[in-house]
């Protein structure tokens, strides 16, 4: 008997499937970028209905409010892209079928083996929200990975600026 | 919470029904008389030169670069500031030494100049300069 | 059946109030701005021009919907449509008051009571970006692309320092829950100032509403939609109600914006001194609404005004003004306020 959360799930399911096959088949690679919004937001879906809400905002706050946005400026930086024809060949099949069955097996037996948390029942888990439980693990368990993250992001930041960084323009009067 | 989440959802789901009807009524009522001109691309009366989907400063790109950045490290702090009361200075000493190490980041970022927008370099018109021009 | 219709009904009823709401605006915005210009303004549709609003509206249902022949149709219609839809869902997680009982069913006046409500925001406000963007882009028109770019540009570059100073105010209430936010505003600093978070984090509120105006796209950070520069900006293509959309979302966006700042800074629903005087719960959440519609009409005001008296910035000195002085201060005002919180002043 499906009741509403699985038919929210299937929503979700369908979303983010249809949009990421628009993304990997549309030849336009502005409706392809403009697509990955609604797989995203699907993501995003998919962790609130596993109670994971800080989760779920960050997916929304960071893919869609930041990495599409940089998608989107790197489309529109690349000249002239909607007219040539950036279509990828099908070369390598083989090999390429290989993985992809290889990592869809992977996430197969994630799912098979995984203990899924199905619908939040406790009322301390409907009124809490993980953010704290995270507070909690990022000064204890995790400092470590915590402190390096600052370092990972630096850099980060500071090689994207390197690459990305234009050649100094000459002066112009 | 999850029922929370489904209002906003509803919210959204209800408001594009809503606008959608908006743009239904308005395609009822409206006058469809298009011809080529009226089709065309505005650009203040001129012909439109070349493509449209114009090449764009690099800027942008290391402007989001920066920011996608930053708004993990914002992230970072949001669960921190749950519980800073909670815990008290080991907390406080944590943050300060991550804040710290992207502010190296940022220090870095601003002295190499990739936060300065490109400005427009007018070229004033002075009086003398001209003068000694037509002369 | 409750769980689906309790929340429609106040989505109908906020969007009802909204609508009217943007409508009025424009015609609060246009009389404004005519008496800081010596002019009249409309009044020439009904009494004292009140119904132009009306007027408009219907204006603009009967107007030709011009798409250029080179633009992204089906990009070109949506982006209006994720425009307004953002915009107003901000709406759902706002407390407008506290609870109300009505017909001996007491009722909770927020939408949607999500536990990660300041988040949420920051959330939906960065989905706005994507309205802009696409419009710039689906039209294939010059001004219009680069509207949209500036606009994106501007806008994740403020959500930054937006983020950050909100972070002060969470430090103090430990919350991210929008209701107990605004119910920690209750109270009194010295036993007489309101306990609002302006007069806690003075600087925060600075920064948070410079933020909102850039996120808004109002003056003095319209650039997205430089009439001298830009034409029209983003827009500059758009005809017909697919305009008249994006004219919606950008009054309804400010409108959230408004509630946000009230509920974040301003003590949301909170009527100080209220508890002096002897009135009926009903009475006293009725005033509670009153003072959350009038807090927001202020703010809405002041929005108006800023727009009419302050010229605006250029682009560099928008991108200066965003990640060398916004940013930092905001950093500094959060290690400021944990330090405060840690020596237990706040």
């Amino acid at each position: 008997m499906l009741n509403l959360y699985d038919y929210i799930f299937y929503f979700f399911a369908i979303v983010i499937l249809g949009s990421s096959f628009v993304v990997v088949f549309s030849r336009n690679i502005v409706h392809s970028a403009f697509a990955l919004l609604f797989t995203f937001f699907g993501v995003a879906g998919f962790y609130v209905l596993l109670s994971a809400d800080f989760l779920a905002i960050t997916q929304l706050l960071v893919y869609v409010g930041g990495i599409l946005v940089l998608l989107l400026f790197g489309v529109m930086l690349t000249n002239n892209i909607v007219n040539v024809e950036i279509k990828s060949g099908t070369m390598q099949t083989l090999p390429a079928s290989l993985i992809a069955a290889l990592i869809a097996g992977l996430l197969c037996g994630i799912f098979y083996v995984s203990n899924w948390y199905l619908v939040p029942t406790t009322p301390e888990l409907l009124n809490n929200t993980t953010a704290v439980a995270i507070g909690y693990a990022f000064i204890t368990t995790w400092i470590l990975p915590f402190e390096v993250a600052s370092v990972v992001l630096l850099v980060a930041m500071i090689g994207a600026v390197i690459i990305a960084r234009r050649e100094k323009a000459p002066e112009v009067e | 919470m999850l029922t929370d989440f489904g209002r906003i959802f509803i919210f959204f789901i209800v408001g594009a029904i809503f606008t959608a009807g908006g743009l239904m009524t308005s395609w009822l009522f409206r006058p469809k008389r298009y011809y080529p001109q009226k089709l065309s691309t505005y650009e203040c009366g001129e012909e439109p030169i070349g493509d449209s989907r114009v090449k764009i400063n690099v800027r942008f790109y290391v402007v989001a670069l920066i920011f996608v950045v930053f708004e993990v490290e914002v992230l970072f702090i949001f669960p921190w500031a749950l519980i800073f009361q909670k815990v008290g200075m080991f907390a406080y000493l944590e943050m300060l030494f991550f804040l710290l190490i992207l502010i190296v980041g940022y220090a870095y970022v601003w002295a190499k100049g990739d936060l300065d927008w490109d400005k427009p370099i007018p070229v004033i018109p002075q009086l003398s300069k001209l003068l000694n021009n037509k002369s | 059946m409750n769980l689906i219709l309790e929340p429609i009904v106040k989505i109908l009823i906020v969007l009802f109030i909204n609508l009217t709401l943007v409508s009025y605006l424009v015609l609060i915005e246009r009389k404004v701005s005519a008496y800081i210009q010596n002019r009249i303004g409309p009044n020439r549709v009904g009494p004292w021009g009140l119904l132009q609003s009306v007027a408009d509206v219907v204006k603009l249902f009967f107007k030709e919907d011009i798409v250029p022949k080179d633009a992204n149709k089906f990009i070109h219609s949506l982006a209006p449509v994720i425009s307004v839809v953002v915009a107003f869902s901000t709406f759902a997680v706002i407390p407008f008051g506290n609870k109300i009982t009505l017909y001996g069913n007491e009722y909770n006046l927020v939408i949607a009571d999500v536990n990660v409500g300041v988040l949420v925001i920051l959330a939906l406000t960065s989905l706005g970006v994507y309205g802009i963007t696409l419009s710039g882009w689906s039209s294939n028109n010059k001004y219009s692309l680069l509207g949209g770019l500036r606009s994106s540009a501007q806008m994740i570059s403020y959500e930054l320092s937006m983020g950050i100073s909100l972070i002060g105010i969470l430090l103090m209430t430990q919350s991210m829950r929008l209701t107990q936010i605004v119910a920690e505003q209750g109270g009194y600093i010295f036993g007489f100032i309101p306990n609002w978070n302006i007069f806690l984090q003075p600087i925060g509120f600075i920064i948070f509403l410079v933020s909102t105006f850039a996120e808004t796209n109002r003056l003095p950070f319209d650039l997205p939609e430089a009439e001298e520069e830009l034409v029209g900006g983003y827009h500059t293509e758009y005809s017909g109600m697919k305009f008249g959309l994006f004219f919606l979302a950008e009054y309804a966006s400010m409108i959230t914006a408004s509630a946000f700042i009230v509920t974040l800074f301003l003590g949301g629903w909170q009527a100080p001194f209220i508890e002096y005087f002897n009135f009926s719960p009903f009475v006293i959440s009725l005033l509670q609404l009153s003072a959350f519609a009038i807090k927001v009409l202020f703010v809405l005001l002041f929005f108006i005004l800023i727009r009419w008296t302050i010229p605006r910035f250029r682009y560099d000195q928008l991108m200066n003004i965003g990640w060398k002085v916004m940013l930092p201060l905001s950093l500094l005002n959060l290690i400021v306020t944990a330090f405060l919180i840690l020596i237990n002043i706040l």
